[in-house]
């Protein structure tokens, strides 16, 4: 196998065994278990030195002495911490990531059921965060110093500096409890609930799967408030940044060079201006995707929104450490996968690092 | 191309079609009540011992010996018809009520009866000692609790209890009757089924659990064939809302019957709506302040008895605790049997800095007041830092969560402490048990469950008298005795006690015989109706 590169030269493509494919596969491997060793390692070690009891969070404050050494022992906290350690890192080997102390429910189930809540309420406030604030941050570069440019800076300083909690308040005053226009806290109508089997566990994807769209529409209408609340953040915050790569490439010489050759506006802004702004914009939107899916404890909280967020939190809390571990690497899984989603997206939107 | 197009065309359309109004009420068979209930970790009764869980099994599970919403201060049988008690007051002998069957269709027969009670005591969970106090062992309770026959049940205690108080303990979540046989279905390594019975129910109450979702929802089915009838709702459903201004909305809108965990502000706030009733329920879970005897300052009488003449009683519960606390000075919640009503101490400044100065503290000391991150602990504990300053007490807050506060109350590494407790049975004993006997103060004998011995307080005539009123056969005598004990622990005990809570639940009008009892595990659904 060969191709032609520019300069016509023939060079061999490295096949699919090729030593230097191998390589990277297993260096990319090496240092992904690195990266769960030292996070799992890390939070197992902060979660015991923590002065919380893991052991008062199963038998309650009253339990007398025999009934605390007795659960104790059976979280094996008698045995050093390397050993714990150890234990767990085999139980995970096994894909056991425990039993959470807070459901009683194996972790991984627990996971499977609060990460698609935040999953869908994360992607639908990036899509926002995408659509709008995007074209918000170019058009307050293109028209830096003027109304459309003001505007969108106070949006942004409002997205990004109102409390969420304060908003989400605010908005479930207005638009459930004054106009009526979308459902209040929840997923879904109670009535609603275990209707459909959980499928993914993203309720407009399992209620478009069974075709049920009255339970579609209901989940779109606890939906919609919530993910524009975390979603205006997002938004602010993307705007922002867009604006600011904007100008920055607004202002090179390369754009000055394409207005004299006579290109139009939109090619000047779109084409060249913008496209180079894109591969510091998938930084940027990645970032604030993957912090969404670790969960956005106050949204889920004003909202009664059974996601990732508030497990983790209520797990800490409790000094559930099972349940705090898995819930670390998932957040870990959906950095590193975000990371590499963004590695192969700078390949598609900048020949340079092809 | 045209495709794709045409999806998200068709999703778009869906989308802005699905941004439709709420439903406006409940239906009209199903009560639904917002709640936060992540307190909840296990649906077990040998093991539950959370608020939203003791609540939950009183309504799956019928007990032994039960306090009925109809009358809460009656003690009647539950699964027990009749009892017997024997001469020497050691051997009580139930015999079933006939015709009684679990959800699942199985009958309720004397065997699963002795099987609950010996499978507390063989699992040994946080509430197993309301029973094996009795001296119940994992090697003895084979033969001390044992069915006679098909419909008796003969339990036997090897320690001196009053059976008035084993009765009351009969009455208790540990008490809850559990489908054997069921049960047995889903044993793991001989676990008696303690891993499926922790989010599965096998009971015989007026309701079955349908669903636990952890922090999301739990639903409850009405038992058609429930012993007193069917409950009047067919279906009861706790959403998980941990955020009471959203409980408020909630309820406001319709879209829940109840709200559980309104703020004084929040209730205040509804009280104009017609559509909405506040109803008030007196709570056993009494709020106190202790002081560490082994503290060298604070171990003194004269200290203590100083710090309850500077707490300002009826000022915090007419403004900031308005209505969900009521002053309240004794170990036994008001209300209930062998409640000591007097209230002794009001803010007298002069009296307590002359306790002071006969302790040798006239100048005043520097303490720490440990408490709880969520209020009202904050609050109160500034009022009583407040309180203490105006007799040179220089205070520090230290706000903890409960995870991280109890096992320094526990190690007895607190100065003062703000807390908590409530009865975790109907028997003034169970308080007294905290409160007032500490058999074995040193610091290895580990009672840590015991107040008592947390706060490294030990007094020989307390002990005395909290061992006769346990002991008393005569119910008169025995009343007494808890009153001479709650006055006494007034006096020379190392507590302030300062309220009993006042729970305020708020309800849509419509909705009706909701009961909540002065204890954690009395809060009864079959009655409500709308």
């Amino acid at each position: 196998m060969a191709e032609s590169t520019a300069s016509g030269q023939q060079t061999a493509r490295p096949s699919l065994a090729s030593p230097s494919i191998i390589t990277n596969v297993l260096g990319v491997v090496a240092s992904l278990a690195l990266t769960f060793i030292g996070l799992t390692a890390i939070t197992f070690v902060i979660g015991r030195v923590m002065p919380a009891d893991p052991v008062l969070a199963i038998v309650g404050d009253r339990a007398g002495q025999d009934v605390y050494d007795q659960v104790y022992r059976e979280l094996g906290l008698d045995k050093p911490i390397y050993v714990q350690y150890l234990r767990y890192l085999g139980q995970l080997a096994d894909g056991d990531l425990g039993t959470s102390i807070m459901t009683a429910q194996p972790v991984m189930e627990d996971i499977l059921r609060f990460f698609p809540a935040t999953l869908e309420l994360a992607t639908i406030a990036t899509l926002l965060g995408i659509f709008v604030g995007v074209p918000m941050g170019v058009l307050a570069a293109v028209n830096q110093g003027r109304w459309p440019d003001h505007i969108v800076r106070i949006v942004g300083l409002f997205g990004y500096s109102a409390p969420v909690f304060w908003l989400g308040m605010v908005a479930l005053l207005i638009f459930y409890a004054k106009l009526d226009w979308v459902a209040g806290p929840g997923r879904l109508d109670v009535f609603y609930d275990g209707v459909i089997d959980p499928v993914t566990g993203v309720i407009l994807i399992d209620a478009a799967l069974a075709r049920d769209w009255d339970i579609f529409n209901n989940a779109v209408s606890h939906l919609i408030l919530p993910a524009s609340i975390l979603g205006t953040f997002t938004l602010a915050y993307i705007a922002r940044m867009t604006r600011s790569f904007m100008l920055d490439q607004l202002s090179q010489e390369y754009v000055l060079t394409a207005r004299v050759k006579g290109a139009s506006e939109r090619v000047v802004i779109w084409r060249h201006a913008f496209r180079n702004v894109l591969v510091q914009l998938i930084t940027i939107i990645g970032l604030t995707y993957a912090s969404l899916l670790e969960g956005s404890v106050l949204t889920e909280t004003v909202f009664a929104w059974p996601g990732i967020g508030q497990y983790i939190t209520n797990s800490l809390f409790n000094n559930d450490m099972n349940a705090v571990l898995g819930g670390t690497i998932v957040v870990g899984v959906c950095f590193v996968g975000i990371n590499m989603l963004s590695d192969l997206l700078y390949r598609l939107v900048d020949p340079r690092v092809r | 191309m045209n495709k794709i197009k045409r999806l998200l065309l068709a999703f778009t359309a869906a989308t802005v079609l699905g941004i439709s109004p709420s439903h406006a009420a409940t239906p009209d068979d199903t009560f639904v009540m917002a709640k936060d209930i992540a307190d909840i970790i296990t649906m077990d009764p040998a093991e539950v011992f959370e608020l939203t869980t003791g609540e939950i099994i009183a309504n799956i599970y019928d007990r032994i010996m039960m306090f009925e919403p109809e009358d809460l201060q009656t003690l009647v049988g539950g699964v027990a018809e009749s009892w017997d008690v024997s001469e020497d007051g050691k051997t009580i002998t139930f015999k079933i009520r006939p015709g009684l069957k679990f959800h699942s269709g199985n009958p309720v027969r004397a065997e699963d009866v002795a099987w609950s009670l010996q499978r507390v005591v063989k699992l040994n969970k946080t509430p197993a000692f309301i029973v094996t106090q009795f001296g119940w062992t994992a090697d003895n309770v084979d033969d001390l609790i044992k069915a006679t026959d098909d419909t008796h049940v003969q339990i036997t205690i090897t320690e001196e209890f009053s059976p008035g108080l084993v009765l009351n303990a009969m009455s208790a979540g540990v008490a809850s009757v559990v489908d054997k046989e069921l049960v047995m279905q889903h044993e793991k390594d001989g676990d008696l089924g303690y891993e499926w019975l922790k989010s599965n129910s096998a009971g015989s109450g007026a309701f079955e659990l349908k669903a636990w979702k952890a922090n999301e929802i739990v639903t409850l089915e009405a038992n058609a064939d429930y012993r007193h009838g069917a409950p009047g709702m067919k279906r009861v459903i706790l959403r998980h809302v941990p955020e009471p201004s959203a409980q408020r909305l909630l309820l406001e809108k319709g879209d829940v019957d109840m709200a559980r965990n309104l703020t004084p502000d929040q209730i205040k706030g509804i009280e104009g709506n017609a559509d909405v009733a506040i109803d008030g329920y007196p709570k056993g879970t009494l709020v106190y302040m202790a002081a560490n005897a082994a503290h060298p300052i604070l171990g003194k009488p004269e200290v203590t008895q100083a710090l309850r003449h500077l707490v300002d009683y009826e000022g915090m519960a007419d403004s900031f605790l308005a209505g969900q606390f009521v002053v309240h000075q004794a170990f036994w919640p008001g209300g209930l049997w062998g409640a000591l009503e007097e209230t002794p101490y009001a803010r007298d400044v002069d009296k307590a800095k002359s306790l002071l100065d006969a302790a040798g503290h006239g100048e005043g000391f520097k303490v720490t007041i440990h408490t709880l991150t969520n209020s009202p602990f904050p609050e109160i504990a500034q009022s009583v830092q407040a309180n203490l300053a105006q007799a040179g007490i220089d205070s520090d807050i230290v706000t903890l969560e409960g995870k991280t506060l109890w096992p320094k109350y526990r190690a007895r590494e607190h100065d003062l402490i703000l807390a908590r407790w409530s009865p975790d049975y109907v028997d003034p004993h169970s308080n007294a048990d905290a409160f007032a006997h500490n058999p074995d103060n040193r610091l290895e004998a580990k009672l840590t469950g015991v107040l008592a011995w947390r706060n490294a307080w030990a007094d020989s005539a307390s002990n005395e008298l909290a061992v006769m009123a346990r002991n008393e056969l005569d119910l008169g005598k025995r009343e007494q005795q808890y009153l001479d004990l709650q006055r006494m622990l007034q006096k020379t005990g190392p507590y302030v006690i300062m309220f009993q809570q006042n729970e305020q639940v708020a309800r849509r009008k419509n909705l009706e015989g909701f009961v909540s009892g002065s204890n954690f595990d009395l809060v009864f659904y079959r009655n409500v109706t709308k």
